[in-house]
């Protein structure tokens, strides 16, 4: 990238001094975590400042960690992800913002800020079950009418709770719980530190 | 007077112009769209959920099913994701090869996009004509990688083999004779560096015919100028990447801005569009056909003259050779464990991109250092054009919805995953 990284830091901790839980740099990527009852002023802020100019929201992520490191997780369970990108400046941000309760949680809309985040925001509704106040239109995105559920949660199975089925007797689709048994073949393996590196 | 309502209609699931599953509810006034909104998800299969569940090696195959008319070019950005974590150096060679690949998807998809696009709005002919191109560049895949689609050829530090001496060849049957089959080898004597070259010889002529069945056709022209304009501003507020923004005048292309693989060392252009409508953007798509054209060229003069390994030599991310792994104990140990365990990328997260046929396709992936991602979030380009759909079809009429959803480029694997 052509910008100097460093002076994303250093911009960032200047405009910013006490709005930002934190901020990292690794691997060439800058990554922010805001607080939610700030995250719409910041988030704004970012996209209007002549600085920094982050006119595009490339990306929405929700997250649940969960699981994260097998239950080592003690932080807040659900954030969403946001990817910026700024065209002038030729930089790219990650925004990360936490939602405060785990059992309902609930995030501000940014469809103000980027009208592209609309759909963005209805799939980690409709995955996550994240909740975001302002949307004009919060429905189910991906899954099938009627669904039940968030599927990606991670105490969602991977093979759901209903299958679909057509029932000759009714002469109709049918859902009932599922029959196929979950099996793993590889399973997912944490390894110590320095493993295998003598 | 009677009262006139608006009224509501529904436009597929299986609707040939709907490319795809896509279920589109329009509410019109008389023919005029007042407001459209897409239901999409029929084709929902939950790969990020999948992949979560699978070791990094056993995604890949994943990718190639995403964007089912890009294939290499989704797999490029998921291994360019893990080897960001991991910190992985891939040789220069596979890099190259990479970037030819990716120029060789990026031909595939438009071919196609400008074959069903021209379908859609009544050019028969195009469509012959584009498939028949497809057809050489899909026999490169399958010379690499065995697959004519789904190709699975990028692996996390390189490619999977180098890429081979030899084509392979027709063979006399009921429907051609020796003589047939013989003119039809005729290029494929080579290695599949000669087949490729002799294909960007024809291909800019190709390009030509195309351009004279479409570009100054007054009824290509009627039904693409001035239909689904898009803003500069607008476009980058609505998330466009790709051909759907440099169609708006916006000259942004990952490949030139923030170069990845070899990017940064083989020459070519950016088209941008003026006007921002569905003519500008099929200008922008034959250009960057030419473009890429160009790179290939370039990848291929490189290629033969530097040879040399195509995948990293860690050990804990990519498999020994054949060689080591039966006469080295380290080695086997390696491979059993790659191919039992899989591969740990270390604890963190990363973002990354790459200029894919229809836009950003973004990998974001979060590891916390076990043998599977954590989370896998895949970021595909026409997720949000498809979002943009409602704000540019309003107030044209019901045919223009077909001209708009063709000139998005929608492609149902990677907007549903």
């Amino acid at each position: 990238m052509t910008t100097d990284k460093k002076s994303l830091r250093e911009l960032l901790t200047a405009l910013y001094p006490d709005q930002l839980v934190s901020i990292q740099e690794r691997l060439g990527e800058t990554t922010i975590v805001v607080k939610a009852s700030i995250m719409l002023e910041v988030l704004t802020a970012l996209r209007d400042n002549e600085q920094l100019l982050f006119s595009q929201m490339t990306d929405l992520a929700g997250m649940d960690y969960s699981d994260y490191k097998d239950g080592e997780w003690q932080d807040k369970r659900f954030a969403v992800v946001y990817q910026l990108l700024s065209v002038v400046h030729n930089r790219r941000l990650r925004v990360r913002v936490f939602a405060d309760e785990d059992d309902f949680p609930v995030l501000a809309s940014v469809v103000g800020v980027w009208p592209g985040a609309n759909w963005f925001e209805r799939e980690a509704f409709d995955l996550f079950g994240i909740i975001f106040t302002g949307h004009p239109d919060l429905r189910r995105i991906l899954t099938d009418y009627g669904f039940v559920g968030n599927p990606f949660r991670k105490d969602f199975p991977l093979s759901g709770h209903v299958e679909m089925r057509y029932d000759p007797e009714q002469q109709r689709v049918v859902y009932q719980p599922v029959t196929v048994e979950p099996r793993v073949v590889t399973p997912r393996i944490m390894r110590e530190e320095n493993y295998g590196c003598n | 007077m009677p009262e006139i309502k608006n009224y509501t209609m529904n436009f597929g699931p299986q609707h040939p112009a709907a490319h795809g599953v896509l279920r589109l509810v329009l509410e019109l006034d008389g023919e005029v769209i007042v407001r459209a909104d897409p239901h999409i998800g029929l084709l929902h299969r939950g790969t990020e959920k999948l992949a979560e569940n699978k070791t990094f090696l056993q995604s890949v195959p994943y990718m190639d099913r995403l964007d089912y008319v890009s294939m290499l070019c989704n797999e490029h950005a998921y291994v360019q994701a893990i080897e960001k974590l991991a910190g992985i150096e891939v040789p220069l060679r596979a890099q190259y090869i990479r970037v030819m690949f990716d120029e060789i998807t990026r031909i595939l998809n438009h071919l196609m996009w400008l074959g069903a696009h021209g379908l859609d709005i009544g050019a028969m002919t195009v469509f012959l004509y584009c498939f028949r191109e497809r057809e050489d560049l899909m026999d490169a895949y399958e010379a690499v990688s065995g697959a004519r689609m789904h190709a699975a050829y990028y692996r996390p530090g390189g490619v999977y083999r180098d890429l081979p001496d030899s084509m392979p060849q027709y063979e006399a049957s009921k429907i051609h004779n020796a003589a047939a089959v013989k003119k039809m080898n005729e290029n494929r004597q080579g290695s599949l560096l000669d087949f490729l070259e002799d294909f960007t010889r024809r291909f800019p002529t190709y390009v030509d015919e195309y351009e004279t069945l479409l570009t100054d056709n007054r009824i290509w022209k009627q039904r693409t100028v001035g239909i689904g304009i898009v803003t500069p501003e607008r476009a980058l507020a609505l998330g466009l990447s790709g051909p759907m923004l440099r169609g708006s005048g916006v000259a942004w292309d990952l490949r030139k801005k923030q170069p990845y693989a070899a990017y940064d060392k083989v020459d070519f252009d950016i088209p941008v569009g003026v006007n921002g409508d569905s003519y500008d953007r099929y200008l922008v798509r034959v250009e960057e056909m030419r473009q890429s054209n160009r790179i290939i060229k370039q990848c291929i003069d490189w290629l033969r003259v530097n040879p040399g390994p195509v995948m990293t030599s860690n050990h804990k991310y990519a498999p020994p050779g054949r060689v080591s792994m039966k006469q080295n104990m380290e080695e086997l140990i390696h491979h059993f464990k790659l191919f039992t365990e899989g591969m740990h990328v270390p604890e963190g997260e990363a973002y990354a991109a790459v200029e894919h046929p229809k836009g950003e396709f973004g990998i974001y992936l979060v590891s916390d250092g076990a043998n599977k991602p954590y989370r896998l979030k895949i970021r595909a380009p026409g997720f949000p054009h498809l979002a943009a759909l409602d704000e540019m079809v309003r107030g044209h009429m019901i045919a223009d919805v077909v001209t708009i959803i063709g000139t998005q480029d929608i492609v149902f694997g990677e907007i549903d995953r």
